[in-house]
């Protein structure tokens, strides 16, 4: 069947098999592949992506359900060569080790902040509890997020 | 790599097109809400709809309200949603104890209230809630609407009173005065159904308990309810020997099994000690002072 989304600003039209799951269009039709695919069970959220504007498991949505909808993935986070703060907060505190998890920890934090942009680090760790770092960067990607958090503007990154 | 079998796709815009399509297909279709309960059955192939009918355009049906005497969740409403309703947190803290358990924040963006409840896996947690708080399900056919008390809604594992061709519109719930709710659960990780979890819901005048409800998850309680609990509280003592004496029958009532998450004397453990927390808790409430 044809379906036609919105993907980081463009629209996309493609034909599928209705079951294919909205993480495997992004990676293998789109060649978005900053979109991980890991455990298939929506429980480690390494396929998060933003679905009209919320995050969401992509391996647990079918493709033909992101019809009509706004997607958009971690290649969207950096803008004119600008990284967003939540990309240099992770570099600037070792917020990755083996770099599996963190695109979707990223929008993850991203989204919290844009929610809740001083969020204390309970908050941080409620909000990445659906998402699974085996490196056990859980205390890197806190502070990293706490680094975005306080450096809001990129004008101000200076590392 | 786990992909659900072909399955046909087609998406409602109202509520009458969904069941047209669901009288269309007949009984080999399946409407599908978030999905989070329903594409990872897909996936293990223990659920195998021929037609999958997407109602995420229903938005008309995600509200959470009051309504006269009840609290009327929509269908459609998200985990989300009712995590952070004001409404239903100021008559119903037991909701927002029971989602801040719910799966995992990521999931309870997606995931419906009311396809939770369809789903009817035995461990779900707003079964149990919802049993607690003796609220009744609003289901529709293309014949009209009836209501089935929650109760006779469970008929039993991944099974409920929605018939082929109906839809669940809405959850309501009766708001009655002096009552406290709480919810309880222990569970062994972030987005883990539970070991076992219990909710109760009582309705104080003074220092009796006049209305009592307690519900059951993930431990073989009937419906997800212990009405043994339930006959124990009406009419007595808002006391701790009486909250006692009704875990201990709640406790006796449920048949839970041994699995992976613990074998089935602790489970039964667990709905006696989660059955006198949520009660205590309920009764704070209902006193004001929590």
């Amino acid at each position: 069947m044809q379906v036609t989304m919105t993907v980081n600003g463009e629209k996309v039209t493609r034909d599928v098999e209705p079951r294919l799951l909205l993480v495997h269009f992004v990676r293998d039709v789109l060649g978005l592949t900053g979109t991980h695919w890991g455990c298939d069970t929506s429980n480690c959220g390494t396929c998060v992506l933003w679905m009209d504007g919320e995050p969401v498991k992509s391996c647990t949505v079918l493709t033909p359900m992101a019809g009509g909808r706004e997607i958009r993935t971690v290649e969207d986070l950096e803008r004119d060569g600008e990284l967003d703060p939540i990309q240099q907060g992770f570099i600037n505190e070792h917020g990755l080790q083996c770099g599996f998890c963190t695109p979707a920890m990223m929008i993850t934090c991203r989204d919290l902040l844009d929610h809740n942009p001083d969020p204390s680090n309970d908050e941080i760790r409620e909000a990445i509890s659906g998402q699974i770092c085996r490196c056990t960067g859980y205390e890197n990607i806190v502070r990293a997020t706490r680094w975005a958090a306080d450096h809001p503007a990129t004008e101000e990154v200076t590392a | 790599m786990q992909v659900p079998a072909p399955v046909e796709y087609e998406r409602a815009t109202t509520v009458d097109e969904a069941i047209a399509l669901l009288e269309r297909y007949g009984p080999e279709a399946r409407l599908i809400a978030g999905g989070h309960s329903l594409i990872p059955m897909m996936k293990l192939r223990l659920a195998r709809p021929e037609v999958l009918i997407d109602i995420n355009d229903l938005k008309d049906l995600a509200y959470i309200k009051r309504e006269g005497d009840e609290l009327r969740i929509g269908a459609m409403a998200r985990h989300r949603d009712l995590l952070e309703s004001p409404v239903a947190f100021e008559y119903f803290p037991i909701f927002r104890d029971a989602e801040q358990v719910i799966a995992d924040p990521i999931v309870r963006n997606r995931g419906t209230v009311g396809g939770s409840i369809c789903q009817a896996d035995p461990s779900e947690d707003l079964s149990a809630a919802f049993a607690a708080v003796d609220a009744v399900m609003v289901i529709r056919s293309s014949s009209g609407e009836r209501i089935v008390p929650s109760i006779e809604f469970h008929e039993g594992p991944y099974t409920t009173a929605v018939g082929d061709g109906e839809i669940l519109m809405e959850v309501r719930v009766p708001i009655r005065p002096g009552c406290g709710s709480a919810y309880e659960k222990v569970k062994r990780r972030v987005g883990d159904w539970a070991i076992g979890a219990a909710g109760a819901c009582v309705q104080l005048e003074g220092d009796t308990v006049i209305e009592a409800g307690v519900g059951l998850a993930a431990v073989g309680a009937d419906h997800f309810r212990a009405l043994g609990a339930e006959d124990v509280l009406r009419g007595g003592p808002a006391t701790e020997e009486q909250f006692a004496a009704a875990s201990a029958a709640a406790a006796a009532g449920c048949a839970p099994v041994s699995d992976q998450r613990g074998p089935a004397d602790y489970k039964r453990h667990l709905a006696e000690v989660l059955t006198l927390r949520a009660l205590r808790r309920a009764a704070a409430r209902a006193r004001g002072q929590e």
